[in-house]
């Protein structure tokens, strides 16, 4: 897969029928034998057509990703959203011993007091805690934990 | 949690990085794994149903899109109200990542956050107004986080065994 760019892609690049794409197919996908065929055909195109706008789409950098979106607590992990307040001064210390830990997946600086906001990913639910005490110990900071409790997904919708 | 076995995380793992963009993606995978298409798919559909897979999607890369702007906006919302107003919010078409989190008081009332995007900072503020007035009298306070810097970003990615 292309690496998301960072780079706006000009109105032109999507045709009318490349955002019904992406609209209608953040909501689902078939799990039958021509799958492309059977969404294409809601779309009103073939599934040879579907295919070739899907690689155009990933190779333009207009979709970071398609298929299956696995839930990482159903496969026996976790992910936990944690904040913690970075003293300016410290700041490159503490996010070189964060980083280096491999279960922090994305991690952001933000404008407010709690300044540093990541996603721990593990194997295992103990792991959220395991790494939080880890980073605790070498940072000497306090490393909030936000888990989610519940998700209101529909999804994000382009301009048709 | 769900109990995975050999075959389901030999799936996981030929598919978590895109299903196949051919006519029949799922015999694809099928031949990568070594199972029969109809097991891939009576295996996905099984995994589905459980939840282990959320959904087959394509996830849009909201930068190129133009939504170059984007803010993680955080709401106190009375707690007997959260279900019902999560849900409109989510279902704005401007936002994701809408979750009902805990609150960590008293340093932070928030339990409802909503990454919220636009074509600009102007545009994702005037979605913060919209926002509040939705949730009304049943949001006591609010607050909304710009990232100024990616710091890391590494996808996840199941173990090879």
């Amino acid at each position: 897969m292309t690496r998301p760019t960072r780079t706006v892609l000009p109105p032109e690049a999507l045709d009318p029928t490349d955002r019904a794409i992406l609209n209608a197919l953040q909501d689902g996908f078939p799990l039958t034998l021509r799958p492309y065929d059977d969404a294409g055909a809601a779309l009103g195109i073939t599934g040879e057509n579907l295919i070739a706008r899907l690689a155009r789409l990933r190779d333009l950098g207009a979709i970071t990703r398609f298929g299956p979106f696995f839930d990482a607590a159903a496969m026996g992990g976790a992910f936990c959203l944690c904040a913690m307040a970075v003293p300016a001064d410290r700041f490159d210390e503490v996010l070189t011993k964060v980083n280096a830990h491999p279960e922090v997946a994305h991690n952001y600086e933000r404008t407010h007091a709690l300044n540093m906001w990541f996603v721990l990913a593990t194997d295992s639910p103990e792991g959220i805690e395991r790494t939080a005490e880890a980073i605790e110990g070498e940072t000497g900071l306090k490393v909030m934990l936000f888990p989610k409790l519940e998700e209101y997904f529909i999804g994000f919708r382009v301009q048709a | 949690m769900t109990v995975l076995d050999a075959s389901d995380r030999s799936i996981i793992r030929a598919t978590q990085a895109g299903l196949p963009l051919v006519a029949a993606p799922y015999a694809a995978v099928a031949a990568a794994v070594g199972l029969t298409e109809a097991e891939v798919i009576a295996r996905m559909t099984a995994m589905q149903d459980r939840g282990v897979i959320r959904r087959i999607a394509v996830a849009p890369n909201h930068y190129a899109l133009g939504m170059t702007a984007n803010g993680m906006s955080v709401w106190d919302v009375a707690d007997d109200r959260i279900s019902e107003l999560g849900a409109r919010i989510g279902a704005l078409p401007y936002v994701t990542h809408c979750y009902q989190r805990p609150r960590a008081l008293p340093d932070w009332p928030y339990n409802l956050f909503a990454m919220l995007h636009g074509e600009s900072r102007e545009e994702v503020e005037g979605k913060r107004a919209e926002v509040a007035s939705i949730l009304g009298p049943a949001c006591r306070g609010h607050d909304i986080l710009y990232s100024t810097r990616i710091l890391k970003k590494t996808g996840l990615r199941l173990r090879d065994e």
